[in-house]
């Protein structure tokens, strides 16, 4: 990078901003100028229309074209359902989806358990807040950063030469031979699920942390002189009482889950039978140049979302009813 | 690890009034848990666990390539071996076989900050008047950005994409000309892809906080004879700054880490590629060389760490409100 660079990318920034304020500003003083009669329209739409436009435009308009591009084929002609039939007949498409159903059903029920088991055991310890701090650091990691940090955990070396890779050496003190991981599948598939797992563990902890604190005390107290044992109190008070936070957790990590691209991306790039829909769908319509393909996959994608957002708003909302 | 804030709710849990209450009053008195001694044995098990792979790595970063390659950073007891090589070589050589990481940890920031700044101050705008000036559809059009959430960005990618060659490719050449120093691809349609995406969701959040804002502060000050533009700026930004803080800190966060976007808008170059794109191109060429991998990895959490350490709370609220984003 030269100096001259830098002072490009400065100015772009810094022009940037300007003129943003600027418009900003100089709209809003005009505005206040304006005529008494229909200032108040004057002053919504500044208000409301920048946003207004932006997602009209570039979200609401782009998702219908997205629907109409899924039944066309590269070159842009009307094929009807076939890309559709593709994805659901040929083997590569099929692992796709596939893969995308197991990390679906294995990530968040791994990552509530372990955050929920976690939270339970450190609630009230001393140091909680340092125990919460290490498992919640995943999160502030990105999904790429996650992947190299774990691609070193999986690596592998040949022959007689020592092995780097920390799971690669476990398996040598056992007196076992080391795998290529990343290369074999189905295991592959599992592995990066664990670095999924390793970054939402600390999502699901810090919520049911909180839950499990808002349980009330004397409800614990009381079964506690009932004789139960703790097992008992967990399963029968505290379960119960922190369901609906249980479902915001698993709803909001599926489709966290249902989304994931950089993990595939950076480990394996979909290759050894590892690829998901994001990824598929990143690949087909940016890489291979097969757009209706692409944008097939985008809208089953969504179609996987949507029940999970509906079913988490109408829980939210219950809840809300009930406070 | 959130404590007297006034702040953007977390989905799911009691509202934080409840729930301090009933902490402070009771845990003191029972201090009855579930934490036997196996308990606290698994849990540390699972800390660390958690921690080992980040802390593996980091340790590689400071050893000599050599070392990195042949023995595992478990024996760096055995194999010692200390070296900032691995920094000065991701980040400041000229060398072609170097990531030259310096222009990209750049571009990350130039592409943060107003990617940032440009959806708050918009959201902002658009949550008040959702929240304070009375139009006929304003309940219809809240619940249709409410509803925008759902929507997948996959789903706009390629129409975007499209979009921008067609319309934002000629102005950004006509800059170029002006000047020269600006190269021809700009940060711009990340900017925007970036700040399209987190409306729905910074529109919903700002709303929820804004609209809680008491009406007889508004309406004296409206009856005052304040316009929109001043309430806004004078009362309820000041007012407003906690959530802005949280939402801000997620979105620098999540653009900061962010490879789909940068992946598509971006173009790959030097210009205007963010640090995670360069990772992710690093993990495919060079896939073995673990003493530019892990410093180049660092370089890129240093700044997520910063943040994650510093500003915990705002981070915590703002991660949580923000975790159905994308």
């Amino acid at each position: 990078m030269t100096t001259a660079d830098l002072l490009g990318k400065i100015i772009q920034v810094v022009a940037a901003l300007a003129a943003f304020s600027l418009v900003i500003g100089l709209v809003l003083f005009l505005i206040d100028k304006a005529p008494k009669r229909g200032r108040d329209y004057w002053q919504l739409a500044f208000f409301l229309l920048p946003a207004l436009i932006l997602l009209a435009v570039g979200l609401i308009y782009p998702a219908f074209r997205t629907s109409l591009l899924a039944f066309s084929n590269s070159s842009g002609e009307w094929v009807g359902g076939e890309n559709f039939v593709w994805m659901f007949t040929q083997p590569a498409a099929l692992v796709t989806l596939g893969n995308t159903v197991i990390w679906v059903v294995v990530v968040p029920i791994l990552s509530t358990a372990i955050g929920l088991a976690y939270a339970m055991f450190i609630d009230k310890s001393r140091g909680e807040k340092y125990f919460k701090a290490l498992v919640f650091m995943p999160m502030a990691i990105s999904f790429v950063g996650a992947g190299i940090i774990w691609r070193f955990v999986y690596d592998y070396k040949s022959g007689d030469n020592a092995q780097i890779g920390l799971l690669n050496q476990i398996l040598v003190w056992f007196g076992a031979e080391p795998v290529q991981w990343l290369q074999t599948s189905p295991i592959n598939t599992f592995l990066l699920i664990v670095v999924m797992i390793w970054i939402q563990t600390g999502f699901a902890m810090v919520i049911c942390s909180a839950a499990i604190k808002g349980v009330p005390t004397e409800q614990i107290e009381a079964a506690q002189l009932d004789g139960t044992n703790p097992w008992q109190r967990f399963t029968n008070v505290t379960l119960p009482g922190i369901r609906g936070s249980l479902v915001v957790v698993i709803t909001t990590i599926s489709i966290a889950t249902l989304k994931v691209f950089d993990i595939v991306r950076t480990m394996t790039a979909g290759n050894f039978n590892t690829s998901v829909i994001a990824n598929e769908m990143y690949t087909q319509a940016f890489r291979a140049g097969e757009q209706g393909r692409g944008a097939a996959l985008a809208i089953v994608l969504f179609l996987l979302v949507l029940p999970i957002v509906i079913y988490n708003v109408r829980v939210l909302r219950q809840q809300r009813e009930i406070r | 690890m959130s404590d007297n804030v006034v702040d953007l709710p977390i989905p799911g849990t009691k509202s934080k009034a409840d729930t301090t209450a009933e902490v402070v009053g009771k845990s003191a008195r029972v201090k009855r848990r579930l934490t036997s001694r196996t308990a606290t044995a698994v849990a540390l098990v699972i800390a660390v666990l958690w921690t080992l792979p980040t802390f593996g790595l980091f340790i590689s970063s400071f050893r000599p390539a050599g070392l990195i390659s042949t023995t595992g950073w478990w024996t760096i007891f055995q194999n010692p071996g200390f070296t900032l090589d691995n920094y000065q070589d991701v980040l400041f050589s000229t060398s072609q076989s170097s990531p030259q990481l310096g222009a990209y940890f750049v571009n990350s920031l130039a592409i943060a900050i107003p990617a940032t700044l440009f959806p708050l101050v918009l959201a902002a705008m658009a949550a008040y008047a959702f929240a304070w000036i009375k139009f006929k559809w304003s309940g219809g059009l809240f619940v249709l950005i409410f509803a925008l959430q759902i929507v997948p960005l996959q789903l706009a990618l390629i129409p975007l994409l499209q979009m921008f060659t067609q319309f934002l490719r000629p102005g950004q050449a006509w800059v170029h000309d002006l000047i020269p120093m600006i190269p021809e691809q700009g940060y711009l349609p990340v900017w925007i892809a970036h700040t399209i995406f987190a409306l729905p969701l910074a529109i919903f959040l700002l709303h929820n906080f804004i609209s809680e804002i008491p009406g007889e502060v508004i309406e004296a000050a409206r009856v005052d004879g304040a316009s929109h533009g001043q309430v806004f700026f004078r009362i309820v930004l000041p007012l407003a700054v906690p959530a802005l803080a949280s939402f801000a800190i997620f979105q620098f966060l999540w653009v900061w880490n962010d490879l789909l976007v940068a992946l598509i808008f971006s173009g790959g170059t030097q210009d205007v590629a963010p640090l995670t794109q360069r990772l992710a191109e690093l993990t495919g060429t060079r896939g073995q060389d673990w003493q530019r991998l892990t410093a180049a990895a660092f370089v890129s959490l240093i700044v997520p760490l910063i943040v994650f350490f510093s500003l915990q709370r705002y981070f915590v609220r703002g991660l949580l409100a923000g975790s159905t984003k994308g």
